[in-house]
């Protein structure tokens, strides 16, 4: 039975972002803030890092939406303390947020302090993925940290008697240049909340006079992380606390036949608690909850399953709509003199955070607090709301900066789940998902199946060209390339495995198909593929993208014996990135190295130099695994490699030579850029080793084995 | 049963068999040590026991019992940070610092026996660890400006 899409995504909370294509840009809705101050926040032994009980004592449950202390406060001390429902998973966007405000109030980032992914305290937020914060999040604060200036320069002057004009502002004080006269932030704040509204037109510092922004701060708290001091939710220990565990079924869709916990009932301190399906054990420590979970006897009915040897099959199979062809596209087809029909299969790949899914939660009376290590800390609001049935006033989630997610932590699991067990045992109870659980029980990338037919003249210019998605998603699917006739369509499919978000979504494969199609058009056509882009490009942006690059690479240069230049571009969230590779191939042994990758990558103006550059190399290197030997195995709704040793991610001995080139245009507002540099590192890959072998590799991965057949 | 743990003899119960990780985070609160994939495998556990990097998550507590272990945490000498830390600090190369400890443990470790590694050897030592962030670059160089320091 199909399932309408607002089911779905009400069902398939990490599918949020997959059908979210047409509303993520709107405006982000804030709601009544502040409704419940000071909710059990110095119960707890860790969360000191998190937040501070004095700004406690300065907030008011009454404020109004949109005022400026929905975002920003300023103590009597002059301790500025921001607030945002994004939250940080190591993208670093708790520096470059902390940036732009110390930008607009002429203070020193160290004096900014954020609070983050707290659905008490921080206004309500989707949640932290599409790139979304920097275009989205930063404007606000901007405007919020200007229009708090503005107000501390209005109060100045009225206490003074002159104009604002005059005044100006460093480190925390407004002072008069002529008459002598200070004030700091905290005596004319004096602590008190910010009933106005953010001005919206108020004029924010221009990226051209940036001091603090645009500058390689380094990571706010970044001590804490090479001291072992930081505490994810995983450290987190509560008073009373217990450790849980839970029944996982042997695979997809298996439903509990017969239980029997008697003997872990037995074990001393050990609480089984069961619900349905759901069975969960308790107990003082992991190690006794681990035996605990060991020794109940379930066995389970299983329902046949997709595998993955049929997987690209199957998608097709269960396609929902057919394809729709467009007969002008058809038409040009037919009449091009050259044509090119290919299929682009894509796996499952899983995004393994090295922190796994923890949750820890928390009743008292009605009220309920979970904090979890999610992307969608209101979201989880909304599951936990779910649940359990209760208003979400008495729902708090809470979330530390995070273990990393690349779009994998949308949803809340080990904090229901912590709950679950909380409620049933009258205790505190933290939910740590091992490495199996999370490889079994999180969400994967969505596999596709890609086709791509296109029509060339006998000039050489692509004239006609249609590619339809099965099941990967719709993100990046139109080809940016000029075409006369053009046709795109993604059909989504039924999924064998769990999918969601992940890093730059179905970008990935769509820009691999589109960027491989387009290599051997060039190739067909005999013209250089850069060239070649170039003429079919009319997008100034990427077009720089792509030059720079091939500066920066030598794409002119001559080529090693056995050596292949790629060379692949794409946009994606808003960032124009290009990427050339060089690799080599053993003449006997097929055997590919990825000897240096050089991407370029613009997304208007750069906030952070040094943490742009780290994304990018990120995005860079995470797609290598993905292009190379990423794929999840799986056969009758079981993951076979659910292990870091049976799942290869990259790692250093996998490191080719890395450069990145960034184009920063400071007249363009600044972008997301956790994900678009992800999108071309496969295709340039695969071009670089069919420029060499002459072999197309339409699959992602394309080297599980390393090498090809020679 | 006692164990030494950055220089303290600290009493831990062996009763349910934790393993050194188990142990260390749940009974010694010295959680800078993370859990990744409980195979020794992805390195993010890894301590120092007697000077050599181990991963914590395989290694039962009982079998270190009269051997030195040294966290994360042990690494400052009174506030100031190790050579190793400062290095990794100081190149911020860390994007969600999950691998930090066990990546700076190993490094440690490494520059402990050779101060002034070529590229090559520093993949070989470091491949057990993994930074899924794949800051790998950022974390080479401050291997190098650490061994620099330490040489």
């Amino acid at each position: 039975m199909k399932k309408t899409l607002k089911s779905q995504i009400h069902s398939y909370p990490e599918q949020y972002e997959l059908h979210q294509q047409d509303v993520i840009r709107g405006p982000i809705t804030r709601r009544k803030f502040f409704k419940r101050m000071g909710l059990g926040i110095a119960s707890f032994i860790v969360v000191s890092d998190v937040v501070s009980a004095e700004i406690m004592d300065h907030l008011d449950p009454s404020l109004a939406e949109d005022t400026i202390a929905s975002w920003i406060h300023i103590d009597e001390s002059g301790k500025i303390t921001v607030f945002t429902g994004k939250v940080e998973v190591g993208q670093n966007i708790r520096t470059s947020l902390a940036q732009v405000v110390a930008e607009e109030l002429f203070v020193e980032v160290g004096d900014i302090h954020l609070i983050m992914g707290d659905t008490d305290l921080t206004p309500y937020d989707r949640g932290t993925y599409g790139s979304l914060t920097t275009p989205q999040m930063a404007p606000i604060l901007r405007q919020a940290a200007a229009s708090v200036r503005e107000l501390l320069k209005e109060t100045a002057a009225k206490e003074w008697s002159v104009d604002t004009g005059g005044l100006q502002m460093e480190k925390g004080i407004v002072f008069h240049p002529s008459n002598g006269k200070r004030l700091s932030y905290a005596q004319l704040s004096q602590g008190k909340k910010l009933f106005q509204q953010v001005n919206t037109q108020v004029a924010v510092v221009p990226v051209s006079s940036w001091k603090i922004a645009g500058t390689s701060v380094p990571k706010v708290n970044g001590r804490s992380f090479v001291t072992g001091n930081h505490k994810y939710v995983s450290d987190m220990v509560l008073s009373g606390m217990l450790y849980g565990k839970i029944l996982r079924s042997p695979a997809n869709g298996a439903k509990l036949k017969t239980l029997d916990a008697s003997r872990a009932e037995a074990m001393e301190g050990v609480t089984v608690v069961r619900d349905g399906d759901f069975v969960g054990v308790t107990a003082p420590d992991s190690p006794t909850a681990n035996m605990a979970m060991a020794m109940i006897e379930a066995t389970w009915d299983r329902t046949p399953q997709p595998s993955r040897n049929e997987l690209f099959d199957y998608l097709r199979k269960t396609a929902r709509n057919q394809p729709e062809p467009k007969p002008e596209v058809t038409n040009a087809l037919n009449q091009a003199s050259f044509k090119l029909d290919q299929t682009f299969s894509i796996d499952y790949i899983a995004h393994v955070p090295l922190e796994p899914r923890v949750g820890v939660a928390e009743w008292k009376g009605e009220k309920l607090t979970v904090w979890t290590g999610t992307q969608r800390p209101f979201g989880v609001r909304e599951e936990l709301q779910k649940e359990f049935g209760i208003p979400k006033e008495n729902i708090r989630v809470i979330m530390p900066d995070t273990g990393s997610g690349y779009g994998g932590k949308h949803t809340g699991e080990a904090g229901i789940e912590a709950a679950k067990l909380a409620k049933a045992v009258g205790r505190p109870v933290k939910v740590s998902w091992t490495r199996e659980e999370e490889f079994k029980w999180a969400y994967v990338r969505p596999a596709g199946v890609i086709d791509v037919r296109s029509g060339m003249d006998s000039s050489g210019n692509v004239t006609a060209w249609e590619l339809y998605n099965y099941n990967s998603g719709n993100a990046a699917i139109q080809a940016t390339y000029t075409i006369a006739a053009k046709h795109d369509q993604f059909l989504p499919s039924d999924t064998p495995l769990k999918q969601g978000s992940y890093r730059a979504l179905a970008s990935t494969a769509n820009i691999f198909a589109i960027e491989s199609q387009f290599n051997d058009l060039a190739s067909k056509n005999g013209a250089d593929p850069l060239a070649f882009r170039l003429k079919h490009l009319q997008d100034e942006r990427l077009s720089n993208a792509l030059k720079a690059c091939a500066e920066k690479f030598g794409w002119d240069k001559p080529r090693e014996k056995g050596h292949g230049f790629g060379i692949a571009c794409g946009a994606a969230k808003g960032g124009n990135v290009a990427t050339c590779a060089e690799v080599s191939v053993h003449p006997e042994t097929g055997a590919v190295k990825v000897l240096r990758l050089v991407t370029s990558f613009e997304c208007g103006a750069i906030i952070n130099p040094r943490h742009l550059e780290g994304q990018v190399i990120g995005c860079v290197l995470q797609g290598l695994g993905g292009a190379l030997f990423e794929a999840v195995d799986f056969k009758d709704g079981e993951v076979l490699n659910a292990s870091i040793s049976g799942y290869r991610v990259p790692r250093f001995a996998d490191i080719p030579v890395i450069e990145v080139v960034l184009l920063d245009r400071k007249d363009l507002p600044p972008a997301g850029a956790g994900e678009a540099p992800i999108v071309a590192v496969a295709p340039a890959i695969r071009n670089a080793i069919f420029e060499v072998t002459g072999k197309k590799i339409n699959r992602l991965p394309m080297l599980p084995s390393g090498s090809i057949i020679v | 049963m006692k164990i030494n743990v950055n220089g303290k003899e600290m009493t831990v119960d062996v009763t349910a068999n934790p393993s050194l990780l188990e142990a260390i985070r749940e009974q010694l609160f010295l959680t800078g040590t993370k859990y990744g994939c409980g195979e020794g495998a992805c390195g993010a556990c890894k301590v120092l026991v007697n000077g050599s990097a181990v991963p914590s998550c395989i290694t039962p507590a009982v079998s270190v019992q009269g051997k030195k272990v040294t966290t994360i945490e042990g690494l400052e000498t009174d506030g100031e940070l190790h050579p190793v830390q400062q290095a990794f600090l100081e190149v911020d190369a860390f994007q969600c610092g999950y691998c930090a400890s066990g990546m700076i443990i190993n490094a440690v470790a490494l520059l402990d026996k050779n101060s002034s590694p070529t590229k090559q050897e520093i993949e070989d030592a470091m491949n057990g660890n993994i930074c899924r962030c794949c800051t790998y670059p950022k974390l080479v160089e401050a291997i190098y400006q650490a061994g620099n320091q330490l040489a």
